[in-house]
């Protein structure tokens, strides 16, 4: 294959299915249909050599897998593809859940079809790219031009403020990741090359670091999102499209926690631990701030994207006690998410598609005529609690324990989080299931299609399995971690060691 | 008397000078069968214009021959120089094929039209090889006075002649004083060459240096529209006409970057801290302007006018580093600016409702779904002069910024880059008003040659990444040459 291999291939399957589209006019059902099954089906085969990728993967090993690398822009510049224990999680679930959000866009997108499902194959191959990048530039490369195509989902297919919401979405983003730029120019400067295999072997001086890190910081808080730049993110959720809603949640915040754990805590080690304090100080406030406010949603998408912020605080929280427990949890917490929160997403986009809003206030009684909705919502909202023998509770348990190794105090809060996430979820879902049936409008809503059905069973199984057997997550992401660890360790205790010495 | 046997052949030395050679006997041909055929034979002129820029541009690029000084050291062919004149000959060539259409429409096909873009593309290649400062002097009126009169090529419409009116005060007043700057140069130096000033001021600047290069600088700042002597610019863009913008807007800054660069770099080694700081608040001052006085606009050529002024701020920020990287990083961005600003005027010269032109940005509202192609080709433009990966306006960012954070220059890429945060607030408008509101009414369909360059330009942009080796390459010799 011209010499590209097996990542290559799976970042630019999307291409193909983007190609095909572009022979398609018309606006007849027949090429509709034909747009839509062409984008279900290059997604499904992503997925499919994504699976292919995993099988050739060896979780055993902390090592780049699957390298390739071809020379791209001269001095220092590569395009390099790889995975690891960290990114190949992430890889696949992507490529999992976008089959989802094509088919929850099946019926809900009437307009500009063809461009919707561009934006969104696009938009795949971006994100396989973050994931998959092992050369500084080409990642921010992926990672920046990721903006685009979500601005236009958000701009052309969202709700009423879609304009305001777009645009914060945007400039938020780009003006972090612009500092991250000038970090990755500095880093160029020291090291010569943009390789992140060569940059994770290099030390930049101490007082750099603080910098870098700073820089880095910017960019990733901002999209993952953290207290107090977390503002875009409602207004995206609210705003966007429901499968907008899903990848941005599933995906594109994690990009933030993927960034950190490539990035900011390899790299810069000294940095990571002096401001460890600052970014649990952040979390928690995450953590308990952002439940609070959630509790006072009105708007059912408002409420999830503000639980998501929260969720997110755990993760930051888990990735920076830097002890095993505390990443594995942070790791499991953001795939986890991805299902938990896509799935929320999704179910919200359920019943915005039958009644067109989103107000708790126009719920109420659901139960009444939808017993299997009751019962998938039901199933993910305990997901989202963290409930024991769903996946929602590995990761916040064992992030939780991270972090009381680290700092009891900080562990002693968050779980205060638990219970908010537990009071806000709850309360949800009794003022739009339970109850009694009494609005007349929602008196013939009718229960899943089996269009629905198909995408939720998947989604319920893979809750409950990883809720019960996590070991398939944690062991791919095991020895990453451990090899983060231990280099980690070994730093610090040479920075010690010289420090005794003098 | 000379010793004609110590001359070096004719042959030899115009082998340096033939795209010049080209240029300068063609258009006075062109000139004659103008004059003899009228407006008649503007559509004749026209072509034999195109071929031959496209000629000059093929001399280039096929010659390989040695870097070397000609006519006494008042003109130099290198690897840099080379680059510059592809630069400005393709966007010359290319706004004069934007034209025909606009022209034909505007009732203004008259011959003198190709004549002056020659005329004023050959005072360019003039400058971009110009070695002592009697060539750059010449070469830059030959090219300002074409370019005031096709500012007020329009004659019959009141803002086309008060842009040419303004040009020409206002550049009359920035040649002046240049002029006393090179006086004063020359006064300290004892010389014009380049070379002899760099060995005046190699220890050590005399401050009537300092001086004379303070006044050249701003002359050229002016040339460049960089701020604050960008006040021209959005007035002289909006009233010209608008092929006439596209090539102000390209070409002239293309010869205006290379010129300061081959002074600043040849000639002033020596006193690099002084102009470094020059350049820097130029870069600076550009870079906030352009992206602030920006936000307010409603017409599309004075947003591009400030578009240009923010970009040049970039350019210079690559200057700024004074080496070899920044050097390069200045040629990358301006090979890829030339590529977006012709694209964008293209687009611009495509909107025209009912016979007539339109330039206000709210005329774009909803062209995604009344022309989806040129709106998508429209909003890779704005993207990629936001400088958002993978376009290659990201490419061109990236490179000047690499070259300040070599340099140690942090504030003023972290500078540049937040004031290109907010530049992407009005590039994303131009995208939200064309995809996100309703449908203003139908443009017209454009003619071949505006589509053309709209798809050709786009593209080029789109797929920089994937192969980059020939810009990346070119720039580096280019850069390397002057050194």
């Amino acid at each position: 294959m011209l010499g590209f291999g097996l990542l290559s291939g799976l970042t630019f399957l999307p291409f193909v299915g983007v190609a095909f589209l572009l022979t398609q006019r018309g606006d007849d059902p027949a090429t509709l249909r034909n747009i839509r099954w062409a984008t279900l089906l290059t997604t499904l085969a992503t997925f499919a050599l994504s699976l292919v990728a995993w099988t050739r993967f060896d979780a055993t090993s902390a090592a780049f897998q699957l390298v390739e690398e071809r020379s791209w822009f001269g001095s220092g510049l590569v395009y390099k593809l790889g995975v690891d224990g960290f990114s190949m999680p992430f890889v696949l679930l992507t490529t999992f859940l976008m089959p989802f959000a094509i088919l929850a866009s099946w019926e809900s997108v009437e307009k500009r079809v063809k461009e919707y499902m561009i934006a969104f194959l696009v938009l795949e191959t971006l994100m396989i790219g973050v994931f998959c990048a092992l050369d500084l530039v080409l990642f921010y490369l992926f990672f920046e031009g990721g903006l685009i195509p979500m601005f236009l989902i958000i701009g052309i297919w969202g709700g009423k403020r879609r304009v305001y919401a777009s645009f914060k979405f945007f400039l938020y983003t780009l003006v972090g990741s612009l500092l991250m730029l000038i970090a990755i120019l500095a880093m160029y400067g020291v090291a010569g090359t943009t390789d992140i295999a060569v940059l994770l072997k290099t030390d930049f001086p101490k007082e750099m670091q603080f910098w870098l890190w700073l820089a880095f910081f910017a960019s990733f808080a901002v999209k993952m999102p953290m207290w107090p730049v977390h503002t875009w993110l409602p207004d995206a959720h609210v705003e966007a499209p429901t499968a907008g809603s899903v990848i941005l949640a599933a995906i594109l915040l994690k990009m933030g926690g993927y960034g950190f754990i490539r990035f900011s805590l390899p790299m810069f080690p000294d940095a990571s631990t002096y401001f460890a304090p600052l970014v649990y100080a952040m979390s928690v406030i995450a953590i308990v701030y952002t439940s609070l406010v959630a509790l006072v949603q009105e708007d059912i998408k408002k409420l999830i994207a503000y639980s998501s912020v929260a969720h997110m605080g755990f993760v930051t929280m888990g990735l920076f006690t830097l002890n095993p427990q505390g990443v594995q949890g942070a790791m499991f917490l953001m795939i986890s998410h991805g299902f938990v929160s896509g799935a929320l997403f999704l179910c919200v986009g359920v019943i915005y598609d039958r009644m067109h809003t989103r107000e708790i206030a126009a719920y109420g009684g659901l139960v009444n005529r939808m017993p299997l909705y009751a019962f998938v919502f039901m199933v993910f909202t305990m997901a989202n609690v963290g409930l024991p023998g769903t996946a929602g509770f590995v990761g916040e348990f064992l992030s939780l324990v991270g972090a009381f190794q680290a700092n009891s105090w900080v562990a002693l809060i968050a779980t205060s989080g638990v219970i908010f996430s537990a009071a806000y979820a709850l309360y949800l879902y009794r003022r739009v299931v339970f109850g009694a049936l009494e609005k007349s409008s929602l008196k013939d809503i009718a229960d899943l299609t089996p269009r629905e059905i198909a995408i939720f069973t998947p989604l319920v199984l893979l809750t409950i399995y990883y809720g019960v057997l996590p070991d398939q997550i944690l062991n791919t992401t095991a020895a990453s971690v451990d090899h983060l660890i231990q280099s980690h360790t070994a730093l610090l205790d040479a920075v010690k060691l010289a420090a005794a010495g003098q | 008397m000379t010793d004609l046997s110590t001359m070096p052949f004719l042959s030899e030395i115009f082998q340096h000078f033939l795209p010049e050679t080209i240029l300068a006997v063609g258009v006075m041909a062109l000139l004659l069968i103008g004059a003899w055929r009228g407006d008649k034979g503007f559509a004749l002129v026209d072509e034999l214009a195109v071929a031959l820029l496209g000629l000059a541009i093929i001399s280039i690029v096929l010659s390989v021959k040695p870097d070397r000084s000609v006519f006494d050291g008042a003109f130099m062919d290198d690897a840099f120089a080379r680059f510059m004149k592809v630069l400005s000959l393709g966007a010359a060539l290319v706004s004069i094929l934007l034209s025909v259409d606009y022209l034909r429409r505007a009732g203004l096909e008259k011959f003198e039209y190709p004549i002056l873009i020659i005329l004023s593309t050959l005072g360019m290649m003039l400058l971009i090889s110009a070695d002592n400062l009697i060539a750059f002097y010449l070469g830059l009126e030959l090219m300002s006075l074409a370019l005031y009169v096709m500012a007020a090529f329009a004659r019959e419409d009141g803002r086309s002649s008060e842009a040419g009116l303004k040009y020409f005060v206002l550049g009359a007043l920035s040649s002046g004083m240049m002029l006393y700057g090179a006086s004063l140069l020359y006064g300290f130096a004892g010389t014009v060459a380049f070379s002899g000033i760099a060995n005046v001021v190699s220890a050590s600047a005399p401050i009537g240096v300092v001086f004379g290069l303070v006044f050249v600088m701003a002359g050229l700042a002016f040339k460049m529209s960089a701020a604050p002597f960008h006040m021209w610019t959005p007035d002289v863009y909006e009233g010209a006409p608008t092929p006439v913008t596209a090539f102000f807007a390209s070409a002239a800054k293309a010869a205006a970057v290379a010129v300061t660069v081959r002074i600043v770099i040849t000639a002033f080694p020596g006193a690099d801290q002084q102009w470094r700081q020059i350049i820097i608040f130029l870069a600076i001052a550009s870079t906030l302007l352009g992206s602030f006085a920006a936000i307010g606009q409603t017409n599309i050529k004075r947003l591009m006018a400030y578009s240009s002024i923010g970009h040049m701020g970039f350019a210079l920020i690559g200057l700024a580093a004074g080496n070899e990287i920044g050097i390069r990083g200045v040629a990358i961005y301006l090979a890829i600016y030339l590529v977006m600003t012709l694209g964008a005027f293209a687009a611009i010269l495509a909107m025209r409702v009912e016979g007539k032109s339109v330039e206000n940005i709210s005329d774009l509202a909803g062209l995604s779904r009344t022309n989806g192609l040129m709106a998508f080709f429209l909003a890779m433009l704005m993207f990629s002069l936001a400088g958002i990966p993978p376009l290659a306006g990201f490419f061109a960012k990236y490179y000047v910024l690499l070259a300040a954070v070599d340099a140690g220059l942090y504030p003023l890429a972290v500078v540049g880059v937040l004031a290109s945060a907010v530049a992407a607030f009005y590039y994303l408008r131009v995208v939200k008003i064309m995809y996100f509101d309703e449908p203003a009414p139908h443009f017209d369909p454009s003619p071949l040659a505006v589509r053309a360059v709209l798809a050709l330009s786009t593209i080029s942009l789109l797929v920089f990444w994937i192969y980059p080796t020939p810009v990346m390459d070119a720039a580096s010799v280019a850069a390397k040459s002057l050194f």
